[in-house]
Formats: C-alpha cells, sequence, structure tokens
C-alpha cells in the first residue's frame, strides 16, 4: 500500500457508523415488589431489560426464539416468555422473575422441592421452569400427571432430566396444599 | 394511527409471531402500534347463539371459559395452541389476521359458522371468515382495518366437534391437523364441515370428505371414504417437519380420528381431546 495513503487513512478521523438514534420511552414496572423507573428503548425486549437494565440475571436467555421457556417470568400473574414481549409493553405492571420467589431469605416451597428432588441438573432452564409450576399451582392446587405435564410443556430441560422436574413439581403441590 | 404511518406501521396485538418474526427479520416495522393497551377488546360474549370474542382475547382465556367449554372444539383449539406462556399472551385476532397457513383458530373456524368484524377509517364491516383469509399470510383487512371481533355461532343440538393435531413438541405448529364439526340424526350424518390445517396456503375445506360423509350412516367405510377425499384435497410443502406425502398421509388419519371423536361428542359423550405428540 503507498505511503500516502495509509497516512490519508491515519489522519482521517475515524468515522463511527452512523448508528439510528432511537427515542427512549420512559416506562415504570414494579419487579418483585419493588418499583422502577427507567427509560429505554422500545425495542428492549422483557427478558433484556431485566438482564441488563435491572441486572436480575436470574431470568435466562435460552433460545431467543419463544421456544424454550428459559426466560419465563410472570406478567401481571400470567407466565410469558419475556424473550417475545417488549420491555415498553409491560409498562405499568407488576413482573415476577425468579429472584421474587424467596420470601425473607427463605426458598419458597417450589424452590426447595426443586433443591430437595434434585430437579435440576445445569440448572439453566430451571427458573423457568419454577415460574411455570407458580403458574400451574396458582390455578390448579392439585394437578394430576397430564396436568403438569401440560404446564411444563413450554420449558425445554436440555439436559432432559424431566423425571425429577416432574417430582418436584408433585412434591411442591403438596407442600402447598397446606399453604 | 395506521393512516399515519403508511407501509412503516404494523400492528401489534400478543406478539407471538411477530416478534419472533421481526428477531428473523421477516418483519421488519419501523413502527408498532400496540393494540395490548386498548381497553374493552378482550371479552368472551355469548349472545344470541353466538360467541362474540374480542379481537385481543387470549387463548388462554378462551381455554379457561365455561362458556366456550359448551363448544368442545374451540376448547381444544385453545387448550392446544403451544404452550401455557404462549397461550397467555397470543391472541385470536392476531392468529386471524396474520393468517399463519399453519395457525391453529382459522382452521378450526372453518367448521363453523364465523364471521370476522373489522373497524376501519371508512367505517365497520363484517367479512365471513372463507373470504376473510385470502392467502398464506394475506386477508381482506385494507391497510387502515383492524379486527375488532370474531363472532361464532354456536352449533345446534346433537353437534359435535373435534380438533386434532399432530406435533413433535407443544411450541411449535402442527404438522398437519384436522378439524371436524358434525350434526348427528340418528345414525345418520345430518350436516358436516370438514377443515385441514398446515397442509395448504390457507385452512383446506374438504368438502369432497364432507360430501362421503353427509347424508351416510357414519362408519368405517365411510370415515375411510372421507380420510381419503381429505388427503386428496390436501396440498401440502415438503419441508422440515415433513414431506409432502408424509403430510398427506397424515391428515387423512387425523380427519378419521377426528370423525370418531366428533361422533361421540355428538352423541353427549364427554371427552378431553388433546394433540398427538411424536
Amino acid at each position: 500500500m503507498p505511503k500516502a495513503a495509509v497516512k490519508a487513512k491515519k489522519s482521517a478521523k475515524p468515522k463511527k457508523a452512523a448508528e439510528p438514534t432511537i427515542a427512549t420511552v420512559p416506562i415504570s414496572v414494579k419487579v418483585n415488589g419493588r418499583p422502577y423507573s427507567l427509560a429505554i428503548e422500545p425495542r428492549m425486549l422483557l427478558v433484556e431489560f431485566l438482564r441488563e437494565a435491572l441486572d436480575l440475571t436470574g431470568t435466562h436467555v435460552g433460545c431467543d426464539t419463544t421456544y424454550c421457556g428459559a426466560c419465563t417470568v410472570l406478567l401481571n400473574g400470567a407466565s410469558v416468555k419475556s424473550c417475545t414481549v417488549f420491555a415498553v409493553q409491560a409498562d405499568g405492571a407488576e413482573i415476577t422473575t425468579v429472584e421474587g420467589l424467596e420470601r425473607d431469605g427463605q426458598l419458597a416451597p417450589i424452590q426447595k422441592a426443586f433443591g430437595d428432588c434434585y430437579g435440576l441438573q445445569c440448572g439453566y432452564c430451571t427458573p423457568g421452569l419454577m415460574l411455570s409450576t407458580y403458574q400451574l399451582l396458582s390455578r390448579n392446587k392439585q394437578p394430576a400427571d397430564k396436568d403438569i405435564r401440560k404446564a411444563i410443556a413450554g420449558n425445554t430441560c436440555r439436559c432432559t432430566g424431566y423425571q425429577n422436574i416432574f417430582k418436584a413439581i408433585q412434591v411442591a403441590a403438596q407442600s402447598l396444599k397446606g399453604a | 394511527m395506521l393512516s399515519q404511518l403508511g407501509e412503516d406501521g404494523k400492528l401489534l396485538a400478543g406478539g407471538q409471531s411477530l416478534i419472533p418474526l421481526m428477531k428473523l427479520r421477516f418483519a421488519n416495522p419501523k413502527h408498532l402500534v400496540d393494540l395490548n393497551f386498548v381497553s374493552g377488546t378482550s371479552y368472551i360474549k355469548e349472545e344470541k347463539g353466538t360467541l362474540r370474542f374480542g379481537a385481543l382475547t387470549r387463548h388462554a382465556e378462551i381455554e379457561y371459559s365455561a362458556t366456550v367449554a359448551k363448544v368442545p372444539i374451540l376448547h381444544d383449539c385453545a387448550s392446544g395452541i403451544a404452550d401455557v406462556q404462549v397461550r397467555n399472551r397470543g391472541t385470536i385476532g392476531g392468529s386471524l389476521a396474520e393468517a399463519d397457513p399453519s395457525g391453529d383458530w382459522a382452521t378450526v373456524l372453518s367448521t363453523l359458522e364465523t364471521t370476522i368484524r373489522c373497524i376501519g377509517k371508512k367505517g365497520e364491516r363484517t367479512i365471513p371468515l372463507g373470504k376473510f383469509i385470502t392467502d398464506a399470510y394475506t386477508t381482506a383487512l385494507a391497510r387502515e382495518e383492524i379486527v375488532s371481533e370474531v363472532v361464532v355461532t354456536v352449533p345446534s343440538q346433537g353437534s359435535g366437534g373435534a380438533y386434532l393435531g399432530f406435533k413433535r413438541s407443544a411450541p411449535v405448529y402442527p404438522t398437519a391437523s384436522a378439524a371436524v364439526q358434525l350434526t348427528l340424526d340418528g345414525d345418520i350424518c345430518k350436516d358436516v364441515a370438514i377443515a385441514l390445517g398446515c397442509v395448504g396456503l390457507t385452512a383446506i375445506k374438504a368438502t369432497d370428505a364432507e360430501s362421503a360423509l353427509r347424508g351416510q350412516k357414519i362408519n368405517e367405510k365411510t370415515s375411510n371414504a372421507a380420510a381419503e377425499a381429505a388427503r386428496s384435497a390436501a396440498d401440502p410443502q415438503p419441508d422440515m417437519r415433513g414431506s409432502a406425502e408424509y403430510k398427506r398421509m397424515l391428515v387423512g388419519s387425523l380427519v378419521k380420528r377426528a370423525i370418531e371423536l366428533a361422533v361421540r361428542r355428538a352423541r353427549g359423550e364427554q371427552i378431553e381431546v388433546s394433540h398427538i405428540y411424536a
């Protein structure tokens, strides 16, 4: 390469890629009982908002294609895949993530059951599965086996450790029956 | 708003199809108009022999509705869509307006008398479902028009229906699906509607399969004839879910099973129907 060309390149101001400026939108949400008000880009997904803006990294991104359910959270009490909801859509909503299951530093019955039954191997899918369990038990206190299967059909365990997950949900249902 | 945004604007309902499509860059709208904040768009009403669904009614609300339970094929459909999380979010109006060839609602509602109420700048109009979805991902909706309500006529007494899909796993679309709604007069099939899903650019009304049953006793012979006619009516595309020939065979078998279930329900039997998972 001729020297002049190199020099010219060096002296030229480093050009920044013309990034489109995206106006932010203010939102207010309550996550695990705590209120937050932030301005965010409208294209931000709810899962990115939870993980990156609020640093609540318990909610995982597994597939980012609405398949695996690792990103499951409760949005106004209904389980959703947070990779398939825009954060701005949660404006005014109450969100529960896995971090919101415990009470006063004590594991919630669902969490305890997953631990006791070894309902996890690598643990990546566990937060989503626990929130799907929470959704199931909020709608059905005595789920039959087929109800449990249907309830977690949207949560993929890539370790395929479903037997113990299944047991954990049965135990969680038992322990919550008295509650 | 849509008229201001023109080509760049798109409506966002439950987002369970549109958001994944945007991630894949198959859809690239500059602006989204979120319908979820519009109040009074999510409801189920029973009125003069019809069920009226607000466009933003979520699949889960339909799944758990005691009113809808009276029309079992609608419950089959709502409770079989994807998984709990998607059903909590996805909407009936969004599903029909997207007109995905693999969408469940269009197939099931094709077997019932269904009309789509649309509201636009020029006012309101009602479109029969058969004229609403015109092609894959294409509807009769004008640019500045939205679905406001889905109106389904409740089938008469002595009518029974079932919807059955074959799926590899819950979150994916069925490989093929079949919806059958039939009315019995004693042993004779007085009337019948059969629709096939995921085996064409839109849901397919299998009219020859219907003719094989209408006015006939439903038995092994007539059911087989209907299944065979359904196979001929199917126009499947080969894809990762299976070859065209595989899907054609599959959809005939699903029709046959759905006929059996519909007959049992028409006779008053309470049965739970769920998709078949591979």
